[in-house]
């Protein structure tokens, strides 16, 4: 019997996550919703949100993108356009970053420019939350 | 017999080509690198993907989705991914060779980069678009080739659609290669393989029964789009490491042959040079002697 789950976290460009976690919370696009070992097979989507990784009674918060989860009892496997480690956040540079999109939109953009300025715009806020949730 | 001073005027400009394909070389081999590691850093990923995918087209049951549907028409369309400037050695001549082999009359032809789009119009073949890539290709460029394809399928216009692209298998061989994007059949694992394993990985336990939450159809909806984007973001990167890897044999085969050239031509003006002094030797000698008698 899994008394862990292996959470696998994949971005296009790099395996950002790969551990054996004891519970793990997902941003689903539904809602929240917590996933233990044994949980049976589920596929689903998740939002612009916080992933909590609980391991040996330490929470690990990874801020993170759209994307897929497939869930089977022992593994949780999430494909997302984004994922970073709390601790790595650079909160600056992704003020900066909010920034630099809340400017770019306020420009005449065409339909396409406006979704992928939108998408950066997500991530650096969904990363500001994690942050500062984080740290208080 | 040309005088020492062609030779030297030859050697220095032979010297200049060197230098040139060098400079190319050096440039083509750090993108290359760039081009390797972006391929290799998206594997993971499309791995996952690919499981996610199978299991989930299999653990749907009933489920069929409009990117599936297998129809008989003969209408083709054919996503050929090429360069956008030469000097690659024969990777756009062989591929394009492969190219010719689809039916002209059915075929319509998507064109990301230049060479292929220029090869469709000097044969007359239907061009439907022509996409550009970066050298680092992004994901809304695969995106809107992607976009562009599955349109064309979803509106009945084809009936299927091909990718013909240049497999990165090592820096010294690339191989044309076509795969079938739509309609989604089975899912296979894509060879990502950057070493050109080719390992279709078995998906074996992909017959469990998923639960979709919010509903199978929204979300393979989402999954299925994505993946196709995904997957020609995968041939983009791959033929840009092509692409790269080429260029940089092609540059560095250039370079041994300007040296090669070099050094018989240096052979040459030596020769000619001591000749040269040889017989001012003997003039000087003969008259010397022609004086004293």
């Amino acid at each position: 019997m899994a008394a862990t789950l292996k959470l696998e976290i994949v971005t296009p460009e790099a395996k950002i996550y790969s551990e054996d976690v004891d519970m793990v919370t997902l941003p689903g696009v539904e809602g929240e919703m917590g996933i233990y070992p044994m949980h049976i097979p589920l596929m689903t989507q998740i939002a612009h949100g916080e992933i909590v990784a609980k391991k040996g009674g330490v929470d690990h918060y990874l801020a993170t993108g759209e994307g897929f989860v497939e869930i089977t009892g022992d593994r949780v496997a999430i494909l997302t356009d984004m994922a970073i480690k709390a601790d790595d956040i650079d909160e600056a540079k992704a003020e900066e970053a909010r920034k630099k999109a809340e400017a770019r939109l306020a420009e005449k953009l065409t339909d396409e420019e406006t979704a992928t300025v939108q998408a950066a715009l997500l991530h650096s806020l969904t990363q500001l939350n994690v942050k500062r949730r984080t740290r208080r | 017999m040309p005088s020492t001073r062609d030779i030297r005027r030859r050697i220095k400009s032979v010297k200049n080509t060197a230098q040139i394909t060098k400079a190319m070389q050096m440039v083509a081999s750090a993108k290359m690198r760039r081009a390797q590691q972006a391929a290799l850093a998206g594997r993971p990923y499309a791995t996952l993907m690919n499981e996610v995918l199978a299991a989930a087209t299999a653990g749907a049951g009933e489920f069929t989705h409009p990117l599936m549907e297998k129809r008989t028409g003969k209408k083709r369309a054919l996503i050929l991914i090429t360069t956008d400037k030469g000097l690659c050695g024969a990777l756009n001549t062989n591929l394009l060779r492969e190219a010719a082999k689809w039916d002209k009359d059915t075929t319509v032809f998507i064109c990301a980069g230049k060479k292929g789009a220029q090869w469709a119009g000097r044969l007359k073949r239907d061009l439907a678009a022509e996409f550009s890539y970066k050298d680092t290709p992004q994901f809304a460029e695969a995106r809107a080739i992607s976009k562009f394809a599955q349109d064309l399928f979803l509106e009945g216009k084809v009936d299927a659609v091909d990718v013909l692209y240049t497999n990165f298998i090592n820096t010294l061989t690339q191989k044309p290669e076509s795969r079938q994007l739509l309609p989604l059949g089975e899912i296979k694992a894509l060879e990502a393989g950057l070493e050109g394993d080719g390992a279709t990985k078995a998906l074996g336990e992909a017959t469990r029964e998923y639960l979709f939450e919010p509903v199978a159809a929204t979300v393979l909806g989402n999954l299925l789009p994505h993946y196709l984007n995904y997957q020609v973001f995968q041939f983009l990167q791959e033929a840009k490491a092509s692409e790269q890897s080429a260029r940089m044999v092609a540059m560095k085969n250039a370079t041994d042959n300007a040296k090669q050239i070099i050094k018989d031509l240096t052979l040459e003006y030596n020769k000619l040079r001591q000749a040269n002094i040889t017989k001012e030797l003997l003039e000087i000698t003969t008259a010397q002697m022609a004086m004293g008698n």
